[in-house]
């Protein structure tokens, strides 16, 4: 029951045998490459100790290759690199200014909650 | 020529919502919409479990140190298991990308194998994280100890076997002479914790006293999280002196000095809010995992029945996947930040 004044996005999405092949091929890429990732981190987190000299530059490592991963989940997954600019901002661009504020005001408050605990509380 | 309009717009073309900005359907625009906020949920308790973290004095606990066991093989396999759930949920993620892009191409076949294996995975997943919380809730042979100078540690190396109890005071259930070997260790660790052990006789419930057999703790090391008077947080007690500290404690007869596992009020692995962070953000996502797989059952059944087929395209399937990477998004953000770093 296809109404002809109404543009029906849901096709978009359709493409064909050899296109899919294609897609195929990218997501299987995705997917080692995701695998092979989480294998270095959990490599990495079993050599270098929290307590070594390297550890600080492993932990920013760590969340580097994390947001890669985001990158790519969101991206090829969920098909947002493929979406109109205007929908990939509008996503986008409020969450990171959110949640950038909340990492920088909570760990500035962390700290400052902590210097006080320290000083006051015991 | 302001404010004069050119040309009339009738308002049915104006307000009939008959074009999108974005060009997507109006279902999958509110599924983005959802998702953002509810990233934003679970950025907020990220960001609360940073917050948290920055500002405790003393040391928090390590991924790999709380969660290095495999089930049946034991201890010493730091995050090999956290890993595989990671895995899973990736690989179910990508039977899922495939599962939409079988709907691109109106493979209802294809459609119907990947959403099958999805679902498959999403059970794997849940199954795994109620093994990990068992785990956790339960806890290790040792606990954590609290020192003589009030030094909190935690406790690693291989915990000597007990193999049974001889009533040596009648109580209301055993008799003297008796021997217990069922239940052994629960009750070992309950009367531990309660401070009923004392130079290794053990008050059982019904009043009645035990001697303890049991084979000697080795390869024993302290980990101190937070100082006392004597031992400051980092250090690390080895050898016959980390035994013996230890024995000490179990049968100073002395009650919560050893704490066994996790709940809401205390854990084992370090300050209360580590537990209570665990449970609410595992928890919630994986409530997130539970509903993803119902809903992606409730959508095969679609697909089965063909309804999407004759609808002329998958958009549900598409739909339930962009929730179901979600929650692998999510994931990999738990992963790192309540695991790795």
């Amino acid at each position: 029951m296809e109404r002809d004044d109404i543009i029906e996005y849901s096709l978009d999405g359709h493409h064909s045998e050899e296109a899919g092949v294609k897609i195929r091929k990218k997501i299987w890429f995705v997917t080692a490459l995701l695998t092979a990732i989480t294998a270095v981190e959990v490599i990495l987190g079993m050599l270098i100790k929290q307590d070594s000299g390297a550890w600080p530059f492993v932990k920013w490592g760590f969340i580097v290759l994390t947001i890669v991963k985001a990158a790519y989940i969101v991206l090829v997954f969920m098909h947002l690199g493929e979406e109109r600019k205007g929908l990939k901002y509008v996503i986008l661009i409020p969450y990171f200014i959110f949640m950038l504020y909340l990492i920088f005001i909570l760990l500035w408050e962390g700290t400052s909650v902590g210097e006080t605990l320290a000083t006051y509380a015991s | 020529m302001a404010g004069h309009a050119s040309k009339q717009i009738d308002s049915k073309t104006l307000w009939g919502g008959k074009i999108s900005p974005f060009s997507t359907s109006y279902g999958k625009l509110m599924m983005w919409f959802f998702l953002v906020s509810d990233a934003l949920t679970f950025g907020g308790l990220l960001v609360a479990y940073g917050f948290t973290r920055h500002n405790y004095g003393g040391s928090w606990p390590i991924g790999e140190e709380t969660f290095n066991s495999l089930p049946f093989l034991g201890h010493g396999y730091p995050l090999i298991y956290v890993a595989l759930m990671t895995f899973l949920l990736i690989v179910s993620s990508v039977t899922m990308v495939l599962a939409v892009e079988a709907g691109h191409r109106m493979d209802k076949k294809g459609v119907i194998k990947w959403m099958v294996a999805t679902i498959i995975g999403g059970f794997f997943f849940l199954g795994s994280q109620a093994w990990e919380w068992s785990h956790f809730i339960h806890g290790s042979e040792f606990g954590k100890v609290e020192l003589a100078d009030g030094s909190l540690a935690v406790v690693k190396g291989h915990f000597g076997e007990i193999e049974n109890f001889t009533v040596t005071k009648a109580g209301h259930h055993h008799k003297v002479d008796e021997t217990i070997t069922e239940d052994v260790m629960h009750m070992y660790q309950h009367a531990v914790a309660e401070g009923h052990v004392h130079n290794n006789v053990i008050t059982l419930h019904d009043g009645s006293e035990a001697r303890i057999a049991k084979k000697d703790n080795s390869e024993m090391k302290l980990l101190v999280k937070e100082s006392g008077g004597t031992y400051d947080k980092g250090t690390v007690i080895e050898g016959a002196e980390a035994i013996k500290m230890y024995e000490d404690v179990v049968n100073s007869g002395d009650a919560h000095r050893i704490t066994y596992g996790a709940n809401l009020q205390e854990n084992e692995y370090g300050p209360k809010q580590y537990g209570q962070f665990f449970f609410f953000i595992t928890g919630f996502h994986g409530f997130h995992v539970f509903s993803g797989v119902l809903i992606n059952i409730l959508i095969l059944m679609g697909v089965v029945r063909g309804v999407y087929h004759k609808r002329g395209h998958y958009e549900m399937v598409e739909k339930t996947g962009l929730y179901w990477h979600f929650v692998d998004l999510v994931w990999v953000f738990v992963f790192t930040f309540f695991y790795l770093v």
